[in-house]
C-alpha cells in the first residue's frame, strides 16, 4: 500500500478543483439571475 | 430543470463508478504499484482538457465567421473548463512523478508544452477582462484563441515526435495496456467527458444570463 497517500491526495485535489469550479459557476449564475429578475421588475414598474 | 438534475446525477454516478473501478477493480501495475492508479484521473483529464480547447477553437472560429455572441460564449466557457482540467493534469502529474521518477517535474516536451498551454489559456481569460466592449472583446479573443490553439496539437504530438521523460502512448497502441486497465480508463474518460459537457453547459448559461442582465441594465438606464 506504499504511496496510497499520493493517490488519495491526487484524487481529492482533482475532484476538489471540479467541485469548487462547479459551485462557483452555479453561485455566479444564481446571483446574475437575481439581478435579471430585479431589473425586469424595475422595468415593469417603470412602464 | 428536471433534465439538468438528471444529467448532473448521471455524471456523478459515472464519476463514482470510474473512481470505484480505479481504486477497487483495476489491477496493480507491476513496476509502479498503487501510485499508477493516478493514471485513471491524470490521463483522461489531459485528453478532456484538449477536447475542451478544441471546443473553444470551434467557438472562436464560429464567432469569426458568424459574429454571433453565442459562439463567443461557447469559446469562453470551453476555455475556462479546459483550464480547470489542465490544472488537474498539472497537479496530479507531479504527485505521480515524484514516486515514479524521483522528481516532481522534468522540463521535457510534454510537460513543458502542457504548462505553456495552461499559461496561454490563462492569458486568454485575462485578456478578456481587459476589454470592456463585448463585441470588441469577442473579436480580439477569437483571434487570440485561434492562434493559441496551435499549442494543442503540439502537446498531443510531443510524446510521439520526441523522446520524453513522460511515458510514450499506451492507450491507442496495441498491447500498451492491460485489458482490465483499458476498460477502467475508457470509463474514466467517458465520465470526465460527461463532466466537461456539464460544466461547459453550466458556464455557457452564466454567460447567456450575463448578456441578458447587460441588455436589461441598458434598458433600465434608458428608462
Amino acid at each position: 500500500m506504499k504511496n496510497l497517500g499520493s493517490v488519495m491526495v491526487a484524487y481529492m485535489i482533482g475532484w476538489g478543483v471540479f467541485f469548487i469550479y462547479f459551485v462557483t459557476v452555479a453561485r455566479r449564475t444564481a446571483e446574475l439571475r437575481k439581478d435579471v429578475e430585479r431589473l425586469k421588475q424595475s422595468l415593469t414598474r417603470g412602464k | 430543470m428536471m433534465a439538468k438534475l438528471l444529467g448532473a446525477a448521471a455524471v456523478v454516478l459515472l464519476l463514482g463508478a470510474s473512481a470505484y473501478g480505479a481504486f477497487f477493480v483495476a489491477p496493480n501495475e507491476l513496476t509502479m504499484g498503487i501510485v499508477q492508479r493516478i493514471f485513471y484521473l491524470h490521463a483522461p483529464c489531459g485528453m478532456v482538457a484538449l477536447s475542451a480547447f478544441l471546443v473553444c477553437f470551434v467557438g472562436n472560429l464560429g464567432y469569426l465567421f458568424k459574429r454571433e455572441p453565442k459562439w463567443d460564449w461557447l469559446a469562453v466557457s470551453a476555455a475556462e473548463v479546459g483550464l480547470a482540467f489542465c490544472t488537474v493534469v498539472l497537479i496530479t502529474g507531479p504527485i505521480w512523478a515524484k514516486p515514479a521518477w524521483g522528481v516532481y517535474w522534468a522540463w521535457d516536451a510534454r510537460l513543458t508544452s502542457t504548462l505553456v498551454l495552461w499559461l496561454l489559456y490563462l492569458s486568454y481569460l485575462i485578456l478578456r477582462t481587459m476589454v470592456d466592449d463585448p463585441d470588441r472583446r469577442a473579436l480580439i479573443s477569437s483571434f487570440y484563441g485561434v492562434f493559441i490553439f496551435l499549442d494543442v496539437p503540439l502537446v498531443y504530438g510531443s510524446i510521439w515526435w520526441w523522446r520524453t521523460q513522460h511515458p510514450q502512448p499506451v492507450v491507442f497502441t496495441s498491447g500498451g495496456l492491460n485489458p482490465e486497465m483499458r476498460k477502467i480508463f475508457y470509463l474514466s474518460w467517458l465520465s470526465l467527458t460527461a463532466l466537461m459537457a456539464l460544466l461547459i453547459r453550466q458556464r455557457y448559461e452564466l454567460e447567456a444570463t450575463r448578456a441578458e442582465a447587460q441588455i436589461l441594465a441598458r434598458e433600465a438606464e434608458a428608462v
